[in-house]
């Protein structure tokens, strides 16, 4: 392969795990508290949609990318409510979640498509670093989103592994009755991360919509939504493994891609299979590896004072 | 006054009948305010729905028509929801079905008549039962979450339809913007009733429903499955064999939905070609919920939700997004999970019993940290 190639290939993986990372990051949190949020896909593109079109109306990437987490939190406190309040069953909630967010982004984005917008977020040229040869084109070449998402990697890994406020959140999902008991209001810290978790799934969408392919096509999530959800298994509730997991998903997609635009005789369509297999594949390989730590041991389990 | 709510000791029957009705209607309502709130007329899109969908009797037979492919998908979610296995793949099962069947009328297009059929029968089956084991192997051996597996191979299925349709299946001489294979034979065609589009599926369906009512309140099988599904400890205890039963299980749901995938290009389609599914998969999920997986009440609710795919459709004759069904189906999704709630726990309000206060709170607190 050619110097160029290759440069594309590393920029799409960088370009191309952001999405799945955010997503990916959101999920974690959430799912440190003890609940399983399988609606991401839908909150994405809502998120999508909001992110788009308030920035259209705005003239604002940021005011969109702003309304993008709103509408993701909203979007999470519905789900809290089904999930935490009304004790239903998490993973049927999560899908009814995502079909009403998809359908609803389906609805109201449908004047929206083919409508090119002004605002969206563009390379962040840095001074120095983006100029270096080589290493700049690597590292340094991408819009503020893509170091961001970066940024929260060790971030959230510190403050869910080392910080107080981190300690409480992972009690809320390890053993609730305890945390309960220690005068942790459960309730309200799962209602609270569920929240800032969808938040996060809506950035991811608005990330689509205002920075990686600027515009609003139905279904543009294409899936990424539950490709996160898996990263988020597979890397055992961890920031640093969903990096990981985001990077390598990534990269295989990036390697699609350039394979369609140089023209190969594969067809687009197995190409574009590439990563849900990875996905299966990654799921395979280290659950069963992950078997000493399956994740909060509360996970998915409605919280009920009483007991029932 | 504050809401407070209690489990109820015994569910009275009328209540699971009301309920699931009370949440598909509280649905349609609050999807009419937010039609209403953003600028549509709730009345107009659900009068086209309605009209398009029971208006005549063609429209009556294309409800119908719809309802074949989800009631077949529906059982099967549903059979695999009585073992708590959420088979959310069955919109992939239903394209392997598809293509397992079509592979017979396109590469054997001089098989006997008596012999075409059948055999598209039983490859359908064997398609989307063998899709499902794919995620079902892993699910019963190691532990790994069948929701996201068969999501995955949904996506899977789809891009291989439209890889073997503009591919090595594509009709050479056909036309080039909208690629297709080849159509089948008139012996691959399943027969029709009278001149409408309706087609044979309806019985498969039909008699699917009956046998698998029979089975599953019937004989110790059905039984074991109600008992793997509500407590395996206990039913590993008892010398149930679990692995094996959720293979079996989830290869007869995704047999279903092959099933429905055969019926689809034999009875409609006659020929592979890109998302020929109207998200009878996704929709399927839904029935069998609001069914609570038996499968009499599916027949019901199937066809009540052939109605709204048609109307779907429909929508896009007055220029909206047929989404506006996806959303309505989400939110009825969501009105069954608060119905659920409304029938396992008795609401009322009450005035917040006087609770007796702490001295000092922060003093405990403090002593306890």
């Amino acid at each position: 392969m050619t110097q160029a190639l290759w440069l594309s290939v590393i920029q799409g993986a960088f370009l191309l795990s952001t999405p799945v990372l955010l997503a990916a990051l959101g999920g974690v949190l959430t799912a440190r508290a003890g609940i399983l949020n399988l609606g991401v896909e839908g909150i994405m593109l809502v998120g999508a949609f909001t992110g788009f079109s308030v920035a259209m109306t705005s003239s604002s990437a940021w005011v969109g990318l702003l309304a993008a987490m709103l509408a993701g939190a909203a979007l999470g406190l519905l789900f809290a409510l089904f999930s935490i309040t009304l004790r239903a069953n998490q993973i049927v909630a999560g899908l009814a979640l995502t079909m009403f967010a998809t359908g609803l982004s389906g609805y109201l984005g449908k004047p929206w498509i083919g409508v090119v917008s002004p605002a969206v977020f563009g390379v962040l040229r840095l001074p120095l670093l983006s100029d270096l040869p080589i290493m700049g084109e690597i590292f340094f070449r991408y819009n503020l989103l893509v170091y961001l998402s970066y940024l929260l990697v060790p971030f959230l890994w510190y403050f869910i592994f080392r910080s107080r406020p981190g300690l409480r959140l992972r009690s809320a999902g390890e053993n609730p009755l305890a945390a309960d008991t220690m005068g942790i209001n459960v309730i309200r810290l799962r209602y609270l991360y569920t929240a800032v978790g969808s938040a996060l799934a809506g950035a991811a969408g608005a990330y689509l919509s205002l920075a990686y392919t600027p515009g609003w096509i139905e279904n543009m999530t294409a899936g990424r939504g539950w490709i996160a959800v898996a990263l988020m298994i597979f890397s055992g509730y961890n920031p640093i493994g969903v990096l990981a997991g985001s990077l390598l998903f990534g990269a295989v997609s990036a390697i699609a891609l350039r394979a369609q635009a140089a023209g190969t005789a594969i067809s687009p369509f197995l190409l574009n299979m590439m990563p849900y297999i990875l996905t299966v594949l990654a799921l395979l390989v280290t659950t069963r590896r992950n078997r000493g730590k399956p994740g909060p041991a509360f996970l998915g389990v409605a919280y009920d004072r009483e007991g029932h | 006054m504050k809401l407070r709510w209690e489990r109820r000791l015994d569910v009275p029957k009328w209540l699971l009948v009301v309920a699931p009705a009370a949440a598909v209607l509280g649905a349609l309502l609050l999807g009419a305010m937010l039609m209403l709130a953003t600028g549509t007329d709730p009345v107009k899109v659900y009068g086209v729905m309605l009209k398009y969908s029971f208006g005549s009797k063609n429209d009556l037979a294309e409800t119908g028509v719809k309802m074949i492919p989800l009631l077949l998908c529906s059982l099967g979610v549903g059979m695999a929801m009585r073992m708590q296995l959420w088979n959310v793949g069955a919109e992939g099962q239903f394209y392997a079905g598809a293509i397992a069947a079509a592979w017979l009328p396109l590469f054997h297009p001089d098989l006997p008549a008596g012999i075409m059929l059948p055999g598209m029968f039983a490859l359908g089956l064997l398609g989307g039962g063998i899709w499902a084991l794919l995620a079902a192997i892993p699910r019963a051996y190691w532990g790994i979450d069948e929701v996201i597996t068969t999501l995955m191979f949904n996506y899977i299925a789809v891009l291989g339809v439209a890889y073997l349709a503009t591919g090595p299946w594509q009709d050479q001489n056909g036309n080039r913007s909208f690629p297709a294979s080849p159509l089948f034979v008139e012996t691959a065609h399943l027969p029709t009733f009278g001149d409408t589009r309706m087609h044979l599926g309806l019985i498969f369906g039909l008699v699917a429903a009956v046998i698998l009512a029979l089975v599953l309140s019937r004989t110790s099988w059905g039984y074991q499955i109600r008992v793997i599904g509500e407590s395996p400890k206990a039913a590993k205890y008892a010398g149930m064999q679990v692995a094996r039963n959720i293979l079996l299980v989830m290869f007869l749901s995704g047999g279903l939905a092959g099933l429905a995938g055969m019926t689809e290009v034999s009875g409609i389609v006659h020929r592979i070609q890109p998302e020929f599914s109207a998200g009878y998969g996704f929709s399927a999920i839904i029935v069998a919920a609001l069914a609570r997986g038996n499968p009499l009440a599916t027949v019901l609710v199937s066809f009540l939700f052939g109605a709204l795919i048609v109307g779907g459709f429909a929508l896009q004759t007055v220029n909206m997004s047929s989404k506006v069904v996806l959303m309505l189906q989400g939110a009825i999704l969501f009105a069954v999970l608060a119905s659920d709630f409304f029938v396992h726990y008795r609401v009322h309000f009450a005035r917040r019993p006087r609770a007796i206060q702490p001295v000092n709170q922060s003093a405990d607190r403090k002593a306890l940290s």
